[in-house]
């Protein structure tokens, strides 16, 4: 199959600060959206994606607050959380953010097992690369 | 007033959300239809710049390629020549009208990026209005068909490719006469269904698909495939068939962009008959 498609860009939407002002980070995930979408012939389509995406990551981060809460400015970061709880934070943001856009793109669901076939096989391959990046970060100065 | 000013207020990012949310479907959706945006897409300066330095690169690469397609391209167009000139000798025809001769108008074009995995593909092209390139004109490849002039700037245009479930073109089976309709399914990029082919056809394995001309944009018996695989449901009235293209999309580098000049009085005439296209 030649279905799976690596939308690594989601990762600097997973990188803001958990602090960061929502209506800050959808126009810039909005922005983003678009720049994609130049490069695609998609006008509008990964923009929505991606507000969808920061929009529900705000709320998801509430939900998944460890034990004392984040520092002020601290960004999610697999190697200060833990692989399982980065999985827990981007497999479902990435999951809805890609069903949207495969979805939209197919016009609808009539194409569903193709269409969700794409969906987890691009899901699996952009957490995998996002998971290298993370590993392969130099480490933070202090 | 002031209670619905504090109540947007409290809920600010659900209604920014919801605001951008907007701005994204008015875009896709105006974009969706045959004239809408110009300018969010690849005919963009910028996006044209990267893209033309990518795919330079990758052209030289794929000089060999090209050089092979572009012989096979030139022998083709010399034999057709040839026949047409036999043909034009036994012409019977009492006055023999050029713009039939002349109907169709070519223009060479590079492509400069394109895409196979998507289901809605698109191609972007070299040439643009200035080069007489308009939206609604076919492109093809010596190969086969390859799809509509979707948009044209100045100087490039994006091309809806044959590859986009939302493309639909009339086709024929070549040895039989009886027509049907080929639309992308969004699997393979190497097949294409060829639906509403009626069960009393008897179609073979290798037989060839050819586009019908009716639209008026693609000219008659262009080759888009031939036939891999036959089914026929009990009860069925159609068959279903899978049609190999005959040109591989993902290593398309040069296509020809076709004008038909005859196209406004065929549609004008289609026009005067209230109910031609029910």
């Amino acid at each position: 199959m030649h279905t799976a498609f690596c939308f690594f860009y989601v990762g600097f939407f997973l990188r803001m600060p958990v602090d960061v002002n929502p209506l800050a980070g959808m126009v810039a995930a909005f922005l983003m959206g678009l720049l994609v979408d130049v490069f695609y012939d998609s006008p509008g389509l990964h923009a929505m994606a991606s507000v969808l995406f920061v929009f529900l990551r705000h709320y998801w981060l509430r939900l998944l607050t460890p034990q004392g809460g984040f520092d002020s400015g601290a960004r999610p970061a697999l190697t200060q959380y833990g692989s399982l709880w980065y999985l827990l934070y981007a497999l479902p943001l990435v999951f809805i953010h890609h069903s949207v856009l495969f979805f939209t793109e197919a016009g609808g669901f009539q194409y569903f097992w193709t269409t969700a076939g794409k969906v987890f096989a691009s899901m699996i391959y952009t957490v995998l690369v996002l998971i290298v990046l993370e590993i392969i970060r130099p480490p933070k100065r202090i | 007033m002031q209670r619905i000013l504090l109540f947007i207020y409290q809920y600010r990012a659900f209604f920014t959300f919801l605001f951008l949310e907007l701005i994204s479907v008015a875009l896709y959706v105006q974009n969706n239809s045959y004239t809408g945006a110009r300018f969010f897409n690849s005919t963009n300066r910028l996006a044209v710049a990267i893209n033309n330095f990518t795919y330079s690169i990758r052209d030289y690469f794929a000089l060999r390629d090209i050089n092979r397609t572009l012989a096979e391209e030139n022998r083709l167009l010399r034999e057709q020549l040839q026949q047409y000139r036999q043909g034009l000798l036994y012409a019977r025809d009492p006055v023999i009208d050029s713009v039939r001769i002349h109907q169709y108008q070519f223009t060479s074009a590079r492509v400069i990026s394109n895409s196979v995995g998507r289901f809605t593909n698109f191609i972007t092209i070299d040439r643009g209005l200035n080069d007489g390139v308009e939206p609604g004109m076919a492109v093809i490849s010596p190969e086969g068909i390859v799809g509509k002039v979707k948009v044209s700037g100045n100087r490039f245009s994006v091309v809806t490719s044959l590859l986009n479930v939302d493309v639909m073109v009339s086709a024929r089976l070549k040895r039989t006469g009886h027509f049907g309709t080929v639309q992308w399914d969004g699997v393979d990029p190497d097949y294409i269904p060829f639906k509403y082919l009626p069960r009393h056809v008897q179609p073979v394995v290798g037989d060839s698909i050819v586009t019908t001309g009716y639209s008026g944009i693609f000219p008659e018996d262009l080759m888009i495939g031939t036939i891999a695989e036959i089914q026929l449901a009990q009860g069925a009235p159609f068959y279903t068939i899978r049609v190999k293209l005959a040109q591989d999309f993902r290593r398309l580098s040069y296509v020809q962009v076709i004008r038909n000049r005859l196209l406004p009085e065929i549609d004008s005439l289609e026009l005067r008959v209230p109910d031609f296209n029910q």
